[in-house]
């Protein structure tokens, strides 16, 4: 059993600010620490996290993967970049968070080069509107607010995948059940070959959690790299 | 924390921006020196992933100058030293980065990139 990362440097002026890993984080992990075994089979040698918030779930892979890798961590929200650098820290696990929009600035040098991508997305339906400032505020609102079937970053996050995911690469995403997940791994299939497997489920209080685990087709993650 | 491996891997991303928009030039920066693991196989695995001239220019930069210019075939166990150093100890504290073709400044402040662009330059 893989520990939950050390937290304990992370105050409620933290989390007033930065999302504070829930039941969907905890569901990520158990999902990774599930696939323990395949993820180094893949011998990964970049790592993202978009939207890396407090840094819980980079640290958790840092724990299964070492320093064998590269982890960047993106976040939209300065201060989550700065609670990932310290949770990085207090996890020896060396993350490397860069301040911006899922992974901008780095597609150019990182065209279909991550290995491991992982998303837990804002999921929760809101008002769009209140979505969109939720974006624009670069706080804790945006870690949440999903907007009208709680699919707006999500879907702006799965037109990116394609060009971000290696060949060989995997991504896990966390989604809701209202978020339609036959419609997302559909589509997925369609415009990109990526084909998207339930890796976990959890009933949360009124949350029904998914983790979806996407790879391209015809890859099985055993194979060398 | 910034360190050039990260560096190696940002272009700028202002809108229409595309060419001639790597390496980013650091300017006015901090370094701090952190030791950390020595991992041969993770730097092999990482070399395909990086921009020679990019690396070696910006290590010169800061006043490193053990690494060749030409990447060596030889990877022999000095030479992988020098790139871990390079690669992973040097941090940059404070700074920032300039695009070489729209001049677009991306600061870097607590040893965090700050790659997000206003509004009107995103592409």
């Amino acid at each position: 059993m893989i520990p939950t990362p050390d937290l304990s440097h992370l105050k409620a002026e933290d989390y007033d600010r930065v999302y504070e890993p829930a039941e969907d984080t905890f569901l990520l992990l158990d999902a990774l620490e599930a696939d323990q075994e395949l993820l180094k089979a893949l011998k990964p040698s970049i790592c993202l996290e978009v939207g890396s918030g407090s840094g819980c779930v980079s640290s958790f892979l840092g724990s299964i993967l070492k320093d064998t890798t590269l982890y960047l961590c993106t976040d939209l929200n300065p201060h989550a970049c700065v609670c990932t650098s310290r949770t990085g820290s207090q996890n020896r696990v060396a993350l490397n968070p860069i301040n911006t929009s899922f992974m901008e600035g780095l597609g150019q040098r990182l065209h279909r080069s991550i290995d491991v991508l992982l998303f837990n997305p804002p999921y929760v339906p809101t008002v769009e509107e209140e979505a969109a400032q939720a974006q624009d505020g670069r706080d804790i609102q945006g870690s949440w607010a999903g907007g009208n079937d709680g699919m707006d970053v999500t879907n702006r996050f799965l037109g990116l995948v394609d060009d971000m995911l290696s060949e060989r690469g995997v991504l896990y995403l966390v989604a809701l059940k209202q978020n339609n997940l036959p419609e997302i791994q559909e589509r997925m299939k369609a415009h990109y070959g990526l084909e998207g497997e339930v890796a976990l489920q959890r009933r949360a209080g009124r949350e029904h959690l998914f983790i979806l685990r996407f790879r391209r087709s015809q890859q099985t993650l055993c194979k060398d790299p | 924390m910034v360190r050039l491996m990260t560096h190696n891997l940002l272009a700028c991303h202002a809108k229409g921006c595309t060419t001639n928009n790597f390496p980013l030039a650091l300017k006015d920066v901090q370094i701090e020196l952190r030791e950390s693991d020595f991992n041969p196989d993770f730097l092999k695995g990482f070399l395909p992933k990086l921009d020679w001239p990019a690396l070696v220019l910006a290590a010169r930069q800061l006043g490193d100058e053990t690494l060749p210019l030409q990447q060596p075939e030889m990877l022999d166990d000095e030479f992988l030293k020098n790139l871990h150093h390079v690669l992973l100890e040097i941090h940059i504290e404070e700074g920032s980065m300039t695009c070489p073709n729209c001049a677009h400044v991306y600061p870097i402040s607590n040893g965090i990139p700050n790659m997000l662009l206003a509004e009107h330059e995103i592409g």
